[in-house]
């Protein structure tokens, strides 16, 4: 029984001062992930005569349109198709493959409205939202009674939607945000940022400063350089992520070390994002014994699937909106903070829902429902 | 004979008779018996080794890095210990806690199982996907069995013919057939396998997945999942319940489940599969062991850096023994 995956992963622009070996990411990131996920589906895919592999990968230049090398994939005949793309591509893609009997994996996107207005039920998300990961930081500086935040927005859209979702989850969990400030001091301040940050980090006291700044142009800078003694969280300092080399509890040393020995590098959230969406069909496909989309599907959102992460405890999709439920990590570069959800955020079914969009909050409207 | 080495010989049964004619409660379990109790500790590269009467420390050994599973010899007096990080199975003798020899294991060796005679030892490798056959008198690799990914829990038939491997994340039971060493059946649980133990019967075998919070209770004549346990505790959240170790009493009788996070050990009639009662023992408890005599049973708790001591009649926790860091395996010796 085959089962043929198509890859697809476009970045975005990178800052100009991404040109050392910390920041650059890996020629190929989440590519990798990929192609551990299928190794390990394959492995036990002899066990029960499945084949697993990869039809087609896409790497798309930032500037270029992905949809021709996303319908290179479906002309190769994949049928299970992992994208790292922006979510306006993102959407074209799912509106391509409507009721084609392809499954469609969004590895990257944390856009909120993926999960809300936008969503759609061909595609199911491995990457967290944004208020997946606003929410777990926001539990866990609430747990720490650090509940007054001065907020730093970087200049990007995508960094608005970040501080958007800060805003959400500050209000969901009752935490304040002092002041809110945007920076204006263009992508590259590392020689200027000793002078323009304590200036820039001056407000009413605060607990933490917050930072939305998904490209890093200068949340990194921020650090030490404050007008107060304070932590950054957010996008530097204290980062929520689904996924860090200090992640080495419940199990994980040994997808770090699978991971190592094949990419001789550590994993990264988009190399996790894109194993998760691998195993999601390795794990169906293993227990329905099918290759039928509609019957990985029923499985998919039925009572019995689960999903080991790595991180305690099964992962599973919300039905509501079609994204994977998982813990959240809070890391810095070197050591793993916690994980949420925190203790004593109490749900009535699953305390993976207290991060995120439940059910009850969700605009989510799948045709049918 | 030398007045002195007869003295020494006797003190043990002395001291056991007095306290058998004194019996109380309190020390009843255990007592009549002073074996020793070998727990690894996986942070600190060492094994505590402790009197199993008095629980006193007797002696904190250094062992190679990452020393997890854990396994004595038939009769007692060798104990081997899987080095994780040093990719090898180390061999202690268990009265002079000397290591006499190392066995090659193929890389990580989590867990293993001795053949019911003594020899061979079958490795799980986990980062390898790989059952690693051992000779352990020649310390030769009889052979490599390939299996899913994450292999770990390790169990085998009290006849020796058949051995069971379960794979962490492919989910499997691997039915492996000892003389030919080949796979027979690969049966899918719930989700992290990673434990296997037979019924003394062998009949059938009791599988844990951790992720998925079950025990899978299968056939060995169909290779059919007759009974998948679930588990309930009251205040403990689904998610926190990780089974892990199983022990099955001689008699085949009672069932004990190590819950990981749960902080507890089920107790399961094995006829009617009632979980009887929870018991409350240390933090992330990993695995557990019988006294010879099997009076008594440990948990190994790798979080709270204990051992807790339950009395197997009673189903009672008596005690808790401080160990090193983050204790893993555990074994108990005459």
């Amino acid at each position: 029984m085959e089962f043929p995956f198509g890859v697809i992963r476009q970045f975005p622009a990178n800052p100009p001062w991404w040109n050392n070996i910390v920041t650059l990411p890996p020629d190929d990131d989440g590519v990798a992930g990929a192609a551990l996920g299928i190794t390990d589906n394959n492995t036990t895919g002899r066990f029960v005569k499945q084949d697993y592999k990869i039809v087609g990968e896409e790497l798309v230049p930032n500037d270029e349109d992905p949809m021709p090398a996303f319908n290179r994939l479906l002309e190769a005949g994949a049928k299970y198709i992992v994208a790292a793309v922006p979510a306006d591509a993102l959407l074209k893609m799912a509106d391509a493959v409507k009721d084609k009997g392809v499954i469609l994996f969004n590895a990257s996107a944390t856009d909120d409205r993926l999960r809300q207005a936008d969503c759609r039920s061909d595609i199911l998300h491995t990457a967290p939202s944004r208020a997946m990961l606003t929410d777990a930081l926001a539990q866990y500086l609430v747990t720490k009674r650090w509940g007054k935040w001065l907020l730093l927005t970087g200049r990007h859209p995508d960094d608005k939607l970040y501080a958007d979702a800060v805003k959400r989850s500050a209000k969901k969990f009752g935490a304040k945000i002092v002041e809110e400030k945007t920076w204006d001091f263009g992508p590259d301040a590392r020689e200027t940022g000793n002078n323009v940050i304590p200036v820039f980090t001056q407000s009413s006291a605060y607990d933490v400063i917050v930072i939305a700044d998904e490209l890093g142009e200068f949340g990194p800078l921020i650090g030490y350089r404050s007008w107060d003694a304070r932590p950054t969280a957010g996008t530097a300092g204290l980062i929520a992520t689904t996924w860090s080399v200090t992640v080495t509890g419940w199990g994980a040393e040994q997808i770090q070390n699978r991971f190592f020995r094949q990419s001789k590098r550590g994993m990264r959230p988009l190399d996790f994002q894109m194993w998760l969406a691998m195993r999601t069909i390795g794990e169906t496909a293993a227990r329905t014994r099918s290759n039928d989309p509609k019957a990985l599907r029923d499985y998919i959102f039925g009572p019995r699937f689960e999903l080991a992460g790595f991180k305690g405890g099964s992962f599973s999709y919300r039905p509501w909106d079609n994204q994977l439920r998982q813990p959240i990590v809070l890391t810095t570069a070197e050591a793993l903070v916690a994980a949420s959800p925190q203790e004593g955020f109490l749900h009535q079914t699953n305390p993976l829902d207290t991060i995120g969009f439940d059910k009850p909050e969700s605009q989510c409207r799948f045709p049918g429902q | 004979m030398n007045p002195s080495i007869r003295r020494r010989v006797l003190l043990p049964l002395v001291r056991a008779g007095a306290v058998a004619a004194g019996l109380t409660a309190a020390f009843a379990p255990g007592a009549a018996f002073a074996g020793k109790v070998f727990v690894t500790n996986e942070r600190d590269h060492t094994m505590t080794v402790i009197d199993s009467d008095s629980l006193k420390t007797l002696e904190t050994v250094k062992t190679g890095r990452r020393p997890r599973g854990l396994t004595a010899s038939p009769d007692g007096k060798l104990i081997y210990v899987c080095a994780s990080d040093d990719n090898r199975v180390e061999v202690y003798d268990s009265s002079t806690y000397k290591m006499l020899r190392t066995l090659p294991s193929g890389p990580d060796p989590e867990l293993f199982v001795l053949h019911p005679s003594g020899n061979p030892l079958y490795i799980a490798n986990e980062d390898d996907a790989l059952v690693t056959i051992v000779d352990t008198d020649t310390g030769k690799v009889q052979g490599e069995i390939p299996v899913g990914v994450e292999p770990e829990g390790m169990g085998i038939s009290p006849d020796g013919k058949v051995l069971v491997n379960t794979s962490e994340t492919t989910s499997m039971a691997h039915f492996i057939d000892t003389s030919t060493k080949q796979i027979v059946e690969n049966v899918l649980v719930d989700s992290r396998p990673r434990y296997a133990e037979f019924t003394p019967d062998g009949k059938t075998v009791w599988v844990s997945a951790e992720v998925g919070g079950t025990v899978s209770v299968i056939d060995i004549a169909g290779h059919q999942v007759v009974k998948r346990l679930t588990f309930q505790i009251p205040g403990v959240t689904e998610d926190a319940i990780q089974p892990v170790g199983i022990r099955i009493t001689k008699d085949g009788s009672t069932a004990f489940v190590a819950l990981g996070p749960a902080n507890r050990v089920a107790v399961v009639d094995t006829k009617t599969y009632e979980v009887k009662k929870y018991l409350l023992v240390g933090q992330r408890v990993w695995q557990l062991a019988f006294s010879p005599d099997e009076k008594t049973l440990y948990s190994s708790n790798g979080n709270s850096n204990d051992i807790s001591v339950i009395d197997v009649a009673s189903e009672k926790v008596t005690k808790s023994v401080t160990t090193g860091r983050s204790p893993w395996g555990v074994v108990a010796v005459p």
